[in-house]
């Protein structure tokens, strides 16, 4: 188990829409290796965002158990969760959410300000932004950045805190193929560099190709998985 | 986060939309400006009213005739012979001088001018009871009561009506209803008062009033006793012997006096409670438009809130808890409505000072005061203010689902 990141046992979510109980989840498992590039792939409404989330610790299962790192979240209030999401758990959206108002520099920060380091947070962060190759770019703002930059700026975000994993929801939706391509090629070199576990949650086959592992999911539970 | 960073982060997110901060804030100030000024005006009104009963003399009391508190079978004028038995040391220790007057309003004369100026017949303890001093000449002597004189005081504010200026006028002459007076001497100026100015006088000596001028159906009677007690102790028991004497002299019954006794204390108390009550209602007034500012904060508050949705759904993402969203949120309401109540008070200061310009301007000596416990009071209920209506607002911020949040488009 130790060499396990992800452990996820017999996950059920069930949401209630009015008088109908929707099963997004139905007792799905699956294990994630230390170090492993992952790709969940399926059609919408398969239940894999809703892994997603609960496996980034935004949502709690219905029921089943989740290890994260060798912790037991699934049953974590919302305020550990929080904490949880912020040491070990890097996000990188679709659509970026970078706060417009602040800096290159600001937005990296942001997830050290919650963590209660008050030390060297600028300097984690500057060498986070250079990791991405944006150490020229630090005190630019979200809106004087390409799309490709400002997702680089994201993914400085995801990894400032060393979190264990790095949860890439789409994270080429917004980008054109060549800087889509550029900003998976840099999701990778930090998977090697920093032994990252990156899971990256997409319907573009191409991009479902570079993991090690693709787990498909259907009616919410896992179909296949393809190494 | 530490304290300095929230507020700089609240700063920058207030900054962001200067429009609508500022007009949020401009909301506070209107609220803030208003019960400062109003608060001020109303201790202003209180400072002179106080000010002018306390210029009245020290350890002063007024008996005069008629009670308003009972009905009370033919009550019995204040005689000339009242004011002397209350003068009487061994029956009354307490009292230092008596001064009984008569007043009523003439058409007075002189240096060609032509004045209404109310006349008051004295005796010569008046000047000490109610602090009264001569720039020029001299107060009304025993000697001028006994001749039954026609001789006057003159305030200055009379002396300047009639002749132009206060000064070398003793030895000139007036007409009081016609009636030839020569001037003795000039008083010194007191300041206005709340019971019409106390510059604007002219003094008679008693008997000449009693005899010549203001004739009452009996003629002993006299309109006031003014008391003064030895020291302020002994006002309270002044004012219980002057009672004994008068009940007596007057033969009332057990409680039903036919004379009202008021000390000083009693007309500020009244005053104070007055001014206050109306201090209380401006002040009433001027806090619905402050609430109406805490409204406003509550609204945009809303608004934003719901506008950065998504940012809340960020911020939890990367580990922001309920806590941190609460405090920023509300760092941000009480930020606008200090900032709002800061400018506020600047406002409402320069409302009253403006206020008492304008007052000064007309001649009425009003001073409208700013204190420290309003400043205190309007920056601590503003940012009250603010706090209490950034509540809601943040409480719904924070109780956000990270999942729904960052979904929201």
């Amino acid at each position: 188990m130790s060499d396990h990141v992800i452990v996820a046992d017999n996950l059920k979510k069930i949401y209630q829409m009015g008088d109908v109980e929707v099963q997004a989840l139905r007792g799905l498992s699956c294990n994630i290796d230390r170090g492993e590039v992952v790709a969940i792939v399926g059609p919408s409404g398969s239940g894999k965002s809703t892994l997603m989330n609960i496996l980034g610790c935004l949502d709690h299962p219905t029921s089943g158990d989740y290890y994260l790192d060798g912790e037991h979240v699934s049953d974590l209030r919302d305020d550990q969760l929080a904490n949880i999401r912020n040491r070990k758990v890097g996000f990188v959206f679709q659509s970026f959410n970078l706060l417009s108002r602040a800096t290159a520099l600001s937005n990296v920060e942001l997830p050290l300000r919650y963590s209660g380091k008050r030390n060297g947070r600028k300097d984690r962060a500057r060498e986070a932004l250079t990791a991405v190759g944006l150490g020229d770019r630090m005190t630019h703002k979200p809106t004087e950045l390409s799309g490709g930059q400002q997702q680089r700026v994201a993914i400085a975000r995801a990894i400032v805190n060393n979190p264990a994993i790095i949860m890439a929801d789409e994270p080429t939706g917004n980008l054109d193929s060549k800087v889509g391509q550029e900003i998976i090629d840099l999701l990778l070199n930090l998977n090697k560099e920093r032994g990252t576990t990156l899971v990256i949650v997409t319907h573009d086959p191409n991009v479902a190709t570079i993991a090690q592992r693709i787990i498909h999911i259907k009616d919410g539970i896992v179909d296949t998985e393809a190494a | 986060m530490t304290f300095l960073q929230v507020l700089l982060e609240a700063l920058e997110s207030l900054n962001s939309n200067k429009l609508r901060s500022g007009l949020t804030i401009l909301g506070i100030v209107i609220g803030v400006a208003a019960v400062i000024a109003m608060l001020a005006v109303g201790q202003g009104a209180q400072d002179t009213i106080t000010g002018s009963i306390s210029g009245i003399g020290t350890n002063v009391l007024f008996v005069f005739s008629g009670n308003q508190q009972e009905e009370i079978r033919n009550p019995r004028p204040l005689t000339i012979q009242d004011a002397v038995a209350i003068q009487d040391p061994f029956a009354a220790p307490s009292v230092k001088a008596v001064a009984p007057i008569l007043q009523s309003n003439f058409e007075i004369t002189g240096g060609g001018a032509k004045t209404n100026t109310s006349v008051t017949g004295v005796t010569p303890s008046y000047a000490e009871v109610r602090n009264y001093l001569v720039t020029e000449g001299e107060f009304i002597t025993n000697d001028q009561i006994l001749g039954h004189a026609s001789v006057a005081l003159i305030g200055p504010e009379t002396a300047v009506k009639l002749f132009g200026h206060s000064d070398g006028l003793v030895g000139e002459s007036i007409r009081i209803a016609g009636q030839p007076f020569r001037i003795t001497g000039v008083l010194e100026s007191k300041g206005g008062g709340a019971m019409g100015s106390q510059d604007d006088v002219v003094f008679i000596p008693f008997t000449t009033a009693q005899t010549r001028l203001i004739r009452r159906n009996n003629p002993n009677r006299v309109d006031l006793i003014f008391v003064q007690a030895i020291s302020a102790d002994e006002v309270r028991n002044a004012s219980d012997q002057v009672a004994q004497i008068l009940s007596t002299r007057h033969r009332t019954e057990i409680g039903k006096n036919d004379f009202t006794i008021f000390s000083q204390q009693d007309f500020i108390q009244t005053a104070s409670t007055i001014t206050g009550v109306l201090t209380t209602f401006l002040g009433g007034i001027a806090a619905i438009s402050l609430l109406v500012g805490g409204i406003g904060i509550m609204n945009i508050m809303l608004v934003s809130v719901s506008e950065r949705t998504r940012e809340i759904g960020l911020r939890k993402a990367l580990g922001a808890r309920r806590r941190d969203i609460l405090v920023q949120f509300l760092t941000e309401s009480s930020l606008l409505s200090l900032i709002g109540g800061l400018i506020g008070i600047l406002f409402g200061w320069l409302i009253a000072s403006a206020v008492g310009k304008v007052a000064a301007a007309t001649g009425n000596a009003f001073t409208p005061s700013v204190g420290i416990s309003a400043i205190l009071l309007a920056t601590i209920f503003s940012t009250a203010v603010g706090l209490f209506f950034g509540i809601y607002p943040a409480n719904r911020a924070a109780g956000l689902e990270p999942v729904e949040a960052l979904r929201y488009e």
